[in-house]
């Protein structure tokens, strides 16, 4: 345990984790909230990859989604509203034995948090991060969000909002050292799990942002296009999200977007008449701050003394 | 008394008095390189035996303009035979590149009537008229304040070795005090080469040269020297700043990771961090903001890994509301706050210990934690092995508060001798027992272990909601009480390991004088003044203020009178408006008189200057005709 005890590594597994080993206290998310179908993929992912649950550690901000980690039988951190990464990255830092995931929700991630937004996107750790977007601040019931579209009827903009929202993948597409970008959405299980499950493998920061629903402030935001899967273009390209053909069927609208051309990934996420789901960018060369945080550890304790010796006599009288 | 050698034919006498102590001041324009002499100073007199305290004076920009009262920049180094605890009064000699950063000493009353000043006399030539005006005005003035003018060619002798005066003057300036000093120039060489260790051999070799050629240019053209002489010891002493030893501390206890954001006073102690961390283990993560600081800090703490955040006073409003969520989710966690002058962004160069109730207090909500305060470099090491020691204990953030006089004086301390058992986590970091809560409090204690990530069966969700024991969030409110109760709790628990703190003088008497920080030398050293003179007065220093160290309440009923001596805001009993009952005093007297209810008076100000023994002299003095003047009253 924390890197101290490098013959671990050679330790058999003896158990076998089933989904109800991640499952932990019943969610109190609304009836119909997309979150449910979000933490159901993601036990799935765990259960999949076999996570001892001891090693895994969710973080999150405040918010409806960032109760996330309550609802994970696994280590978990919910911790202040937008400081979801900055904690995310304090402990992967010197524990690169852990997987670390964060939830965070549009307010927490897009306007509280935006600096250790942007900024995490740099660093480039080994995180998976899921963006939980609804477009509406839910928990402190109906305001406004950064991604609302403008118009957005909520109590603090009741004639409509009225600023143009922030796109998160196009902001994340815009900051140096992005490695891994995606979206996708809550009602398309295949396509949700396909997509947390390559974030998941890529070795970096993968962000990921899913459009979820909010079945009280934002009732009918989703609902045309779930009803007409012709609003929305699947990206498709054998580097990308790989789906069930009988599931990509639906989508008449593709793209077939190779996910290491940056150029074209930018303007996918700036055309607004449809959204994108898909891998819009991966680079896993993107140089990663986690490898840094990891790389002087298991100094032994008489190393560290002679060390400090030598710094002491450098003051010595 | 000396025959010196021979000079252009003439012989020079040189009178060398031997003195107990002297106080040195270097003042100069930005950049001219006057705290490097003085550091270099103080470093070569600590190596030879002397006791020695510096303070860094620094102007509020980097580059001021030159030859201006606002833009003095320099040191003050106090030598003496024996341990130095304070910066001490007026200064007995100063070396100034021009006059008018002089009168910015003067504002501080920094001089005396005698006071040497051996000021650089370029400017009585320069090719600016009003200069040389101005130059020859303020020697005629400097001289009618009683100051003994001394008129040295610091640049036109420089400049006989290198062509950028400002590149070499202060080292010329540190061979001619040399002299004064009678340092040992081995030593005086040795430093020059560590100081510019960095740089190409011919920065060093001129470095040197000048050095040399101050040294033969004092003992040509002066007629005196002085002598300290040293302690004579047997321990090993390392001498260095309070920035360095809360960064040898840190890696001493064990902390491999320092998440923090520039921010003056504190950034040095990081800047030395980033380098010894390379081979002792270890990390520095600059974060994007000081609120990403410590949630990365308690990030690490959370996983394992307990870690430091240092910063100063701005940057611990940022970090309120994460002290806060560490207080309440009990993640340990070492904060060093390097205390500036306040409010807002204030005197970001100068010393206030104006955070006190700020780091006890400053939070929503209840936030009890353990606050101790460093009143000496020696403890500035240790205090940060302890304050990893008792977060991890205690389950909770330990705020260590230093102040920028600590974080740039110079003092001499005997060697810590390292020890391994300080790296070690205390963490059990066996696997959890089936069924234990992850706050699994004792009710009498408060205190619980904690399950980190990687320990099997331990997990739980960490949260800065109300929570049970479980960590699960409070749907019933009173669960709230609970959780108050144990964390509460902790801090009653530690205070059962605190013994009553040391009275400085007699137990009883009619004074006591209260303080915390790194006021203690200047306050101890005005106690004895007093004492030698016959008062009976004490004083006695906090090291921890939260909780407040037991036994104050039967110490303060043994004398007549309790006054705290602080460097933060009061208003003076005798301003426009302010009675016995709206008068806002100083922090520590107010927390002090609502734990004893005692009557506690306060001496404190905000200039930004370190305190002097005199000041607090001049303040007891009165303070004592009034006590026992009272006495005379009948009731």
């Amino acid at each position: 345990m924390f890197g101290l005890k490098s013959d671990c590594i050679l330790d058999i597994p003896e158990e076998y984790y089933t989904l109800a080993d991640y499952e932990s206290a019943i969610a109190r998310w609304c009836p119909g909230c997309g979150d449910h179908g979000i933490l159901t993929s993601v036990q799935r992912l765990c259960s999949e990859k076999q996570l001892a649950p001891e090693n895994t550690v969710f973080v999150s901000g405040i918010g409806c989604s960032s109760r996330f980690p309550h609802y994970m039988k696994t280590y978990g951190f919910h911790g202040l509203h937008g400081r979801a990464l900055p904690v995310a990255c304090g402990v992967k830092f010197r524990r690169p034995d852990l997987h670390v995931f964060v939830a965070t929700g549009d307010g927490d991630c897009c306007s509280i948090g935006t600096a250790h937004w942007i900024h995490a996107i740099r660093y480039n750790m080994n995180i998976t991060v899921l963006l939980l977007d609804n477009e509406i601040y839910g928990l402190t019931k109906g305001q406004t969000s950064p991604t609302s579209s403008k118009g957005t009827v909520s109590n603090t903009n009741p004639h409509g909002s009225i600023l143009p929202p922030i796109n998160p993948i196009q902001t994340t597409l815009g900051v140096a050292n992005a490695s891994f970008v995606a979206q996708t959405v809550d009602w398309n299980p295949a396509h949700l799990y396909a997509t947390i499950e390559a974030g998941f493998e890529h070795p970096g920061f993968s962000f990921i942002r899913i459009l979820q629903r909010c079945p009280v402030f934002q009732k009918e935001l989703f609902q045309p296009v779930i009803n007409n899967p012709d609003e929305i273009t699947l990206l498709t390209h054998k580097n990308g999200i790989q789906i069930d053909p009988a599931v990509a069927k639906m989508y008449k609208h593709t793209v077939d977007h190779d996910p290491s051309n940056l150029h074209e990934a930018r303007e996918l996420a700036e055309n607004l008449d449809r959204q994108v789901i898909g891998l819009l960018y991966q680079d896993k060369t993107k140089e990663r701050y986690d490898l840094y945080g990891a790389h002087n550890m298991g100094i032994t304790p008489e190393e560290k003394q002679k060390a400090i010796n030598l710094e002491l006599d450098k003051f010595a009288v | 008394m000396k025959d010196n050698k021979s000079n252009g034919g003439q012989k020079t006498l040189i009178k060398k008095t031997t003195l107990q102590q002297h106080i040195i001041e270097i003042v100069s324009d930005s950049g001219e390189g006057a705290q490097k002499t003085g550091q270099s100073m103080g470093l070569i007199s600590a190596k030879m035996g002397n006791g020695v305290w510096t303070v860094e004076i620094i102007p509020a920009e980097i580059q001021p303009p030159a030859r201006s009262k606002a833009g003095a920049s320099g040191i003050r180094i106090r030598i003496g035979s024996k341990k130095v605890t304070n910066m001490g009064d007026e200064a007995d000699l100063v070396v100034a590149m021009n006059e008018q950063v002089l009168y910015g000493r003067i504002d501080q009353q920094a001089f005396r009537e005698g006071t040497i000043i051996l000021l650089d006399n370029k400017w009585a030539n320069h090719e600016v008229k009003t200069i040389q005006v101005e130059y020859a005005e303020s020697l005629k003035d400097l001289k009618s304040r009683g100051y003994e003018i001394i008129e040295i060619p610091i640049e036109q002798e420089s400049m006989k070795h290198i062509a950028d005066p400002r590149k070499g003057k202060n080292m010329w300036v540190f061979g001619m005090l040399c002299f004064i000093y009678s340092r040992d120039m081995e030593k005086a060489e040795a430093q020059i080469k560590h100081v510019f260790r960095k740089k190409k051999q011919d920065v060093v070799d001129v470095n040197l040269k000048l050095l040399r050629a101050g040294f033969d240019w004092a003992e040509s053209n002066l007629h005196f020297q002085f002598d300290i002489p040293v302690m004579q010891t047997q321990e090993e002493f390392v001498v260095m700043n309070g920035n360095e030893a809360v960064s040898l501390g840190t890696i001493s206890a064990g902390i491999e990771l320092c998440a923090m954001y520039p921010i003056t006073p504190a950034t040095s102690a990081s800047h030395h961090l980033a380098e010894c961390f390379q081979n002792a283990g270890g990390l520095i993560h600059q974060a994007e903001d000081e609120i990403a600081a410590i949630g990365f800090a308690i990030g690490a703490s959370y996983a394992g890994k307990t870690a430091i955040t240092i910063t100063s006073g701005p940057g611990m409003a940022l970090k309120t509301e994460f002290i806060g969520f560490a207080v309440m989710a009990e993640v340990p966690l070492v904060i060093v706050n390097v205390q500036r002058g306040g409010p807002s962004t204030g005197l970001p160069t100068k010393v206030e210990q104006g955070d006190l109730l700020y780091s006890v207090f400053g939070q929503p909500g209840d936030t009890p934690k353990i606050v101790l305060a460093a009143a000496t470099i020696e403890e500035c090491f240790h205090f940060v092995i302890l304050a990893r020691r008792l977060a991890e204990a205690f389950r909770m953030p330990v705020i260590l508060l230093t102040d920028a006089n600590l974080a740039t004086g110079v003092q001499p301390f005997p060697r810590p001798k390292i020890d391994t058992e300080w790296f070690a986590s205390p963490i059990d970091q066996s696997p959890w027992k089936e069924g234990t809560p992850a706050f699994d409090w004792d009710e009498e204690t408060g205190l619980s272990r904690r399950p980190i990530p990687g320990q099997k069966g331990g997990m739980y969700t960490l949260t800065g909601l109300a929570h049970d024991q479980w960590s699960h969030v409070a749907y019933e409110a009173s669960i709230n009480q609970i959780g108050c109760d144990r964390r509460s709790r902790k801090l009653a628990s530690f205070l059962q390991s605190l013994k009553p703190p040391e009275v400085h003088g007699e137990p009883e008497g009619d004074i006591l004088v209260v303080g915390w920080g790194s006021t203690l030398g200047a306050i101890e050293e005005a106690v004895d003044m007093i004492r030698e003179k016959g008062g009976r007065v004490s004083s006695l220093h906090l090291r921890f203020l939260s909780p407040l160290e037991p036994g104050l309440k039967d110490i303060f009923k043994r004398f007549k009178k309790i006054i705290t001596v602080e460097i933060n805001y009061s208003d003076n009993a005798n301003d426009p408006m302010i009675t016995r009952e709206n008068r806002r005093l100083s922090q520590l007297a107010f927390y002090l008189r609502a734990q004893t209810l005692i009557e506690v008076d306060c001496f404190s100000n905000v200039h930004g200057q370190p305190l002097r023994p005199g000041a607090i002299v001049a303040m007891l003095e009165k303070e004592l005709t009034l006590v026992n003047g009272d006495e005379l009253v009948p009731a």
